[in-house]
């Protein structure tokens, strides 16, 4: 079980409770497409993705990147148990959507850029080591059920 | 890994222009969070008096780390050669594992995420990353 202290709880409420998932969400999957263009693999349907402008200006990209966010509530309210609340997500992710879960990283760093950017110097470093340790815990559990 | 693109160049050295003139802030902000964030990286100042993040040691290395990081700019058109000594100190004497390199590269790009929200657009996240990963094969070069 993950050990999580009153301020990382804290940190990672307060950080959810104040982004704007319509911003955020895009931006992160945005910049994953951009910064490590491989990733464009997993989404073949989207249409144009030939560059970063193509890429920002997508109406697929933006809509999935919300999703993507918004699936980070349920870790976001069920801290003590983040790896069964993401069992059945993470079966969806191998054996139907066949993500490299290394991948699950690439997307957790982007984040960790775009939450930087929002909050700025309000990001300071015991705030960046609560997200990235929480994050990774997500990384973790996403990837569990892959065999 | 990849070469880097003109672009690539093109794009560190306008970013870099840019930001240059806060080197020693963004040095010193990427090496506390480092000591922070991933404290095994403490290890390779036990000879500091004071290993907090914000110590006259930390901010001072972080100035060394960027200096170092400027000149990379200015020969980065052939990084293996230009970083030659820097690559023997830190094979021979520092001999810093090199997986901290990249430890080092992302909190420096959370730094410019932090500093610079609407100038490290993608395009300018995915060229400094490439570069900084080039910076980091080069100090590995002399390693074995």
């Amino acid at each position: 079980m993950v050990e999580w202290t009153d301020f990382e709880r804290a940190t990672i409420k307060d950080i959810f409770s104040k982004i704007e998932y319509d911003v955020v969400g895009p931006a992160t999957l945005a910049r994953c497409l951009v910064v490590y263009p491989w990733t464009q693999r997993y989404f073949g349907k989207f249409g144009n993705l030939y560059n970063a402008a193509g890429i920002a200006e997508n109406a697929m990209v933006s809509k999935h990147g919300i999703t993507i966010l918004h699936g980070l509530d349920r870790a976001v309210k069920n801290m003590d148990d983040i790896k069964n609340t993401y069992a059945e997500l993470s079966v969806l992710h191998s054996e139907k959507l066949h993500v490299d879960p290394d991948n699950f990283k690439l997307l957790a760093d982007c984040l960790t850029i775009v939450v930087a950017a929002r909050f700025g110097n309000g990001f300071t470093g015991e705030v960046q080591a609560a997200f990235q340790k929480f994050m990774a815990v997500v990384v973790s559990s996403l990837g569990k059920q892959y065999h | 890994m990849t070469t880097l693109t003109a672009k690539d160049k093109q794009t560190v050295k306008a970013f870099w222009a840019k930001v240059s003139g806060k080197s020693e802030d963004i040095g010193a902000a990427a090496v506390a969070r480092m000591l922070v964030v991933y404290p095994q990286t403490k290890t390779y100042f036990s000879h500091w008096q004071d290993q907090s993040p914000n110590s006259p040691a930390a901010r001072k290395h972080g100035k060394t780390v960027m200096m170092g990081v400027g000149d990379a700019v200015t020969k980065i058109d052939d990084l293996k050669e230009g970083l030659k000594e820097l690559s023997e100190l830190h094979a021979f004497i520092l001999r810093v594992d090199p997986a901290n390199f990249k430890i080092l590269s992302h909190n420096i790009l959370v730094v410019m995420a932090v500093m610079f929200p609407t100038d490290f657009t993608p395009d300018v996240h995915v060229s400094l990353d490439k570069f900084l990963a080039a910076v980091s094969l080069a100090l590995a070069e002399k390693y074995r």
